[in-house]
């Protein structure tokens, strides 16, 4: 099968960083690369090489890795890069994308992946360019309040302004919140599955990575005509348009107008406040700036400003800057019952500057506030007394997630799934395979969509968008819905693998893969391709089976059936008759 | 300092920074342009004026009547160019740097493979790749 061989040698480059002895060495992984492409292909292999799967996920033991792919400082949109490691949330494995600078520093620093094995006894940072690693000790930087501060001094110290990312883990991953996330520049995220926490545990408080090099590609002006076709048709589209204009907010009055934005733990599937936090509101009131991730023409990342008058000084206003996306208004806002625009924005701050990660803390807060109101938990347990809409208790509670003053804010930090089994409550525990429920309640894809994606994200099989599709049609057998779920998360697999932004899947079709690989001197036909996805989507639910998944535990919560969904309240048989047969086929899938 | 006669009289303007997301696809086209993919042959460099959300500077070479550039090449590697501007005789640059360190606006970007200044050629490439028009060519006087 792999025929393929890579022009630009350094993308094969595998940097591996041991905390514990403070060593670095480099791999020349050729074989790997031009097999998988990079991303989460090459990441599975990797993490499959180096994780014992029996080690804690908070012990030095656990490996993280991240990667790039072939397409990264390339071609536009392929502006992600791909965590891999063990989720100290669901006991599983974890994998988190995020944008910002870092893929293309990390292929511009020379390097395809980095392993990160081992842990610190205290506090480091890396800063890896010029083909090396300094571990510089971070001891004053741990505990410092705010993850931008951490951003702001590490931009002073650090070389390859521009064209470098600074990752860093904030109070929460130092407290190990088990949904702790890596914040990258300002406002981007390794959101999901706990990475902080893994940062954490390991005494790992930042990574620079950073660099500039000449990428070499086998037919220079057949790839400078594919470029422009991309580039056109990535400018010029429509889906593009909508995130470049609004962002992912622009999500928010849709979702609400066909039934399909949970709302106060999903006790309800429209929000009445949804104008308030719409996207037009909040581009209309409150955006500052549009920024792009580096190498993406799109910028969908919005930033809000916040002006806040000091209550002792007239005349004297603090102006901070806070990004802001669907999923933050929904877990931190609709969720929560918040329709202040600027309190929600004060809140999605909060979260930044502790760092957490948005969707798990916005679901554990609407699991207390349900709970508490339900008398499971009562204010010995919460401190504050939690009530929709009120931000700014919220905010106090989110502080108390990081200090975890008591055994229930010790326990919330597990997750919601670990506090629904101690205090009661698994029934609108909006949890699925122990990641918090993403921001759609569009119907039975996006629900069974959580449960079987390999990461329990929305974005893995983007069961919303099926279920978004058949909104006033007939709906698909359950047969039929699994099979399209399961097609189209394995066509990601390619997509995170060269990596590309999920965003411009419509205009990455497998057609338009092929072509763009060729210039790079890599010939592979939508087949080929098509063949691969599979190969990736086998590999990792092989890791994922081997550190502990059950296909049986796959269950949604009760409350999932009890709100109505744009079609209707959810059918449990059909859910039930869909995870069957996704068991069937999964079992099939391994014995080929 | 010799000159030497160019037909093309148009230079690079940076229209409006606060118009910059920091996609940095100006600099992509460059190095394209010029050989590759990656960012080892851009001339144009564009990093946040500290966090993103304050904004992008976007340098790229200015065109300069009196450059600084050219008056301390040790080889008069830099040659000026009719409007504005220098022109990059690579055969007789040493690599010294001292074109770099003289730009007051940091435009003098430096190929590391060659360990030469990259010295725009004012060719406008980067400007169809700009979406948010940043970037424009502008016809300047042949004095």
């Amino acid at each position: 099968m792999s025929a393929r061989a890579l022009i630009d040698e350094a993308l094969s480059k595998v940097l591996y960083v041991d905390l514990t002895r403070k060593t670095f060495w480099v791999k020349s992984r050729p074989e790997l690369f031009a097999r998988y492409l990079g991303g989460t292909g090459v990441a599975t292999q990797l993490l499959k090489e180096e994780l014992n799967p029996e080690v804690d996920p908070l012990s030095p033991e656990n490996v993280v890795v991240l990667a790039v792919g072939v397409f990264t400082g390339v071609y536009p949109t392929a502006s992600k890069v791909v965590a891999m490691f063990k989720s100290p949330l669901t006991g599983n494995l974890g994998e988190s994308h995020a944008g910002g600078r870092a893929p293309v520093a990390m292929r511009m620093a020379g390097f395809g992946a980095i392993v990160i094995k081992g842990g610190s006894e205290s506090p480091v940072y890396l800063s890896i360019h010029d083909g090396r690693v300094e571990f510089k000790d971070a001891s004053a930087l741990w505990g410092v309040r705010s993850s931008l501060t951490i951003g702001k001094v590490l931009r002073e110290r650090e070389p390859w302004p521009g064209l470098r990312s600074i990752m860093r883990i904030g109070r929460a991953g130092e407290m190990l919140v088990r949904y702790a996330s890596v914040i990258l520049e300002t406002y981007r995220h390794f959101g999901r599955l706990g990475l902080g926490a893994v940062w954490g545990a390991k005494k790992l408080k930042a990574i620079v990575v950073g660099g500039k090099r000449d990428i070499p590609v086998a037919d220079i002006s057949g790839y400078r005509k594919v470029y422009k076709e991309l580039f056109d048709e990535i400018t010029k589209s429509p889906a593009m348009q909508k995130y470049h204009d609004l962002g992912t907010p622009v999500n928010v009055l849709p979702l609400n107008k066909i039934g399909g934005l949970p709302t106060r733990n999903l006790t309800s599937n429209v929000f009445e406040g949804a104008e308030e936090v719409s996207g037009e509101a909040f581009a209309e009131y409150s955006l500052a700036r549009r920024v792009a991730c580096a190498h993406c023409p799109v910028a969908c990342i919005h930033i809000a400003v916040i002006r806040e008058r000091y209550p002792h000084e007239k005349y004297f206003y603090t102006t901070r800057y806070i990004g802001y996306d669907y999923e933050p208004i929904y877990a931190l806002g609709t969720m929560l019952g918040i329709k202040d625009r600027e309190g929600l924005l004060r809140l999605i701050e909060e979260v930044d500057v502790v760092g957490l990660d948005a969707m798990s803390t916005g679901v554990a807060l609407a699991w207390t506030t349900e709970a508490f109101k339900k008398g499971l938990i009562s204010e010995k347990d919460t401190i504050v007394r939690p009530e929709w809409g009120d931000w700014k208790t919220y905010i106090e509670m989110v502080k108390y997630l990081v200090t975890q003053p008591n055994n229930f804010y010790k326990t919330l930090a597990m997750g919601v799934k670990k506090a629904s089994e101690v205090y009661g409550g698994t029934e609108f525990a909006l949890v699925f395979g122990g990641n918090e429920m993403p921001g759609y309640h569009t119907g039975p894809g996006a629900h069974i969509g959580y449960l079987i994606g390999l990461r329990h994200s929305h974005l893995d099989n983007a069961g919303y968008s099926i279920d978004q599709k058949y909104v006033g049609k007939e709906y698909p057998q359950p047969r039929k819905l699994i099979d399209e779920l399961v097609e189209e998360e394995a066509w990601r697999q390619v997509l995170s693998s060269l990596v590309v932004c999920f965003f411009s899947r419509g205009v990455y079709k497998p057609s338009t893969v092929s072509k763009a690989l060729e210039p790079l001197g890599l010939k592979m036909s939508e087949e080929e391709l098509r063949k691969l996805g599979t190969e990736i989507y086998k590999e990792k639910l092989k890791l994922k089976l081997r550190l502990g998944y059950r296909l049986e535990d796959l269950k949604p919560p009760k409350r999932v059936f009890e709100t109505p969904s744009p079609f209707g309240n959810i059918s449990e048989d059909y859910v039930r008759e869909a995870l069957n047969y996704y068991k069937e086929k999964i079992l099939n899938l391994l014995s080929t | 300092m010799s000159t030497v006669p160019e037909t093309k009289l148009k230079r690079l303007v940076v229209v409006d920074p606060d118009l910059c997301v920091g996609c940095m696809s100006c600099m992509f086209a460059c190095s394209r342009r010029y050989a590759d993919a990656g960012l080892g042959y851009t001339a144009i460099h564009v990093r946040s004026v500290g966090g993103v959300e304050r904004g992008f500077s976007v340098i790229v070479c200015r065109a300069c009547k009196d450059p600084s550039c050219a008056k301390v090449c040790p080889t008069k590697a830099l040659l000026l160019r009719r409007g504005g501007g220098v022109i990059l005789n690579p055969n007789l640059c040493i690599g010294c740097g001292n074109c770099r360190n003289a730009c007051p606006f940091g435009a003098v970007q430096w190929n590391v493979y060659l360990n030469k200044p990259v010295i725009c050629t004012y060719c406008g490439y980067c400007v169809d790749f700009c979406p948010y028009g940043v970037l424009a060519l502008e016809e300047v006087d042949s004095g």
